[in-house]
């Protein structure tokens, strides 16, 4: 693998982490619990498809194909999607999108701080523009995840609950590949494994701020770096990629 | 063939009519999104930067732009968008932010953009001063405001996000 073939597959990742995110964040829209979060999530989920659009715009631009970001979007099947197992994890309830949330926007907070110092220019900013957005996201998941852990019986048990199911998709955020190894080495990337400390303390802050536990060790399940997914992403794409597989061309 | 009496500052004063189609009440000019007009022999290129990544009024901001640039026979035009440096509330003028309170929209406090949002910020009521207020939500009706009350007038008014 050449440095353009990694920024390339470092680009996709940054994109479909965003995009599926939005998706499934999306899915919210109109059915929040409230009138306000459903306009919080919906501008959240804007914030993520503006990253993804950066991203997948870039990594078009890197292939030289001629492509746009609509067809990296729109065009590519299951396996060749890179985002990570946890975005693509159904909403289930309030509780478990906002845990999500908190796992994900922790994990890019630190991940874009960092990259705002890329060598790569383009990256570099995006990632100052993106940390900016996510910044919003991880105050407004810590909000609810302090609220919900430290409120009544009931919300107390589904905040557990929900930290606790999502836990085994949190190790792969911070796998390692070659593409990750080739962009550290020419002052790219980001490495995971300086930002996990980071993000573990302030996941854990958090946790006991809503006095929640912190679950214990466990398997953590990987895959979706590297194409291989839960059966969850082709159903997202399927409804994603409807339009543009039952109409190719068609223009907005 | 870009007409030879047109020169930067005149495209920008053209351009500078143009309204935030969210905001009406101020211009791309004083939100700080519009960046630079580069005159070449061949193109007359407009630099803009988004204010969110996923700012949907982006495009119409580029119809428009183009749209001005044609009924005044500037061509051929193009609209680049850059994202560095990252725009930020400090580039709101003055103007625009007087502009905004008499719009009914709190506008943003300056260089908090580096702390964690929504702490200990006192934000005025654009409607009647009181600094009596409190955060109903991050996220109002676009990703650039916040939802706010104001506990002294009882009305409720948004926030202009710091950024």
């Amino acid at each position: 693998m050449n440095t353009q073939e990694a920024l390339y597959n470092y680009c996709l990742r940054l994109g479909d982490n965003a995009l599926i995110h939005a998706h499934r964040i999306c899915e919210w829209c109109s059915n929040a619990p409230f009138i306000e979060e459903d306009l919080a999530l919906s501008n959240i989920a804007l914030d993520l498809i503006g990253s993804a659009q950066c991203f997948l715009k870039y990594a078009a631009e890197i292939d030289g194909k001629g492509k746009t970001e609509d067809d990296l979007a729109y065009r590519r099947s299951e396996r060749q999607y890179f985002n990570y197992l946890l975005v693509e994890q159904p909403n289930g309830d309030f509780a478990n999108t906002m845990a999500r949330l908190l796992l994900m926007s922790a994990f890019d907070v630190y991940l874009f701080e960092t990259l705002t110092t890329s060598k790569d220019e383009a990256i570099a900013a995006y990632a100052a523009k993106t940390l900016k957005e996510v910044k919003y996201h991880l105050a407004h998941a810590s909000d609810w995840v302090i609220r919900l852990g430290d409120g009544t019986e009931e919300s107390k048990y589904r905040m557990q609950k929900a930290i606790n199911d999502l836990w085994l998709f949190s190790g792969e955020l911070f796998e390692m590949d070659e593409t990750d190894t080739i962009l550290i080495n020419e002052g790219i990337a980001c490495n995971l494994h300086d930002i996990k400390p980071k993000w573990q303390n302030y996941i854990s802050s958090v946790l006991e701020k809503a006095t929640l536990n912190l679950p214990e060790a466990i398997h953590m399940v990987k895959g979706g770096k590297n194409g291989l997914h839960t059966e969850y992403l082709g159903h997202i794409l399927s409804e994603m990629q409807y339009l543009q597989r039952a109409y190719p061309e068609a223009k907005w | 063939m870009v007409n030879a009496t047109i020169t930067k500052e005149s495209v920008l004063a053209l351009l500078a009519e143009i309204p935030d189609p969210e905001i009406p009440v101020v211009s791309i000019q004083e939100m700080g999104m519009l960046r630079d007009v580069i005159i070449k022999d061949d193109l007359c290129e407009v630099i803009i930067t988004p204010t969110y990544t996923g700012c949907p009024a982006m495009g119409i901001i580029q119809a428009d732009i183009l749209m001005v640039l044609a009924s005044h026979h500037i061509k051929p035009a193009k609209v680049t968008m850059v994202y560095s440096p990252a725009w930020t509330t400090d580039w709101m003028s003055d103007e625009a932010k007087e502009k905004l309170k008499n719009y009914g929209i709190a506008p943003p406090l300056h260089s908090s953009c580096n702390s964690l949002p929504g702490s200990n910020l006192h934000i005025i009521c654009p409607q009647c001063g009181s600094k009596q207020t409190e955060i109903i939500s991050q996220f109002g009706s676009t990703a650039c405001k916040a939802l706010y009350k104001c506990n002294s007038c009882k009305e409720p008014f948004e926030y202009f996000k710091c950024h």
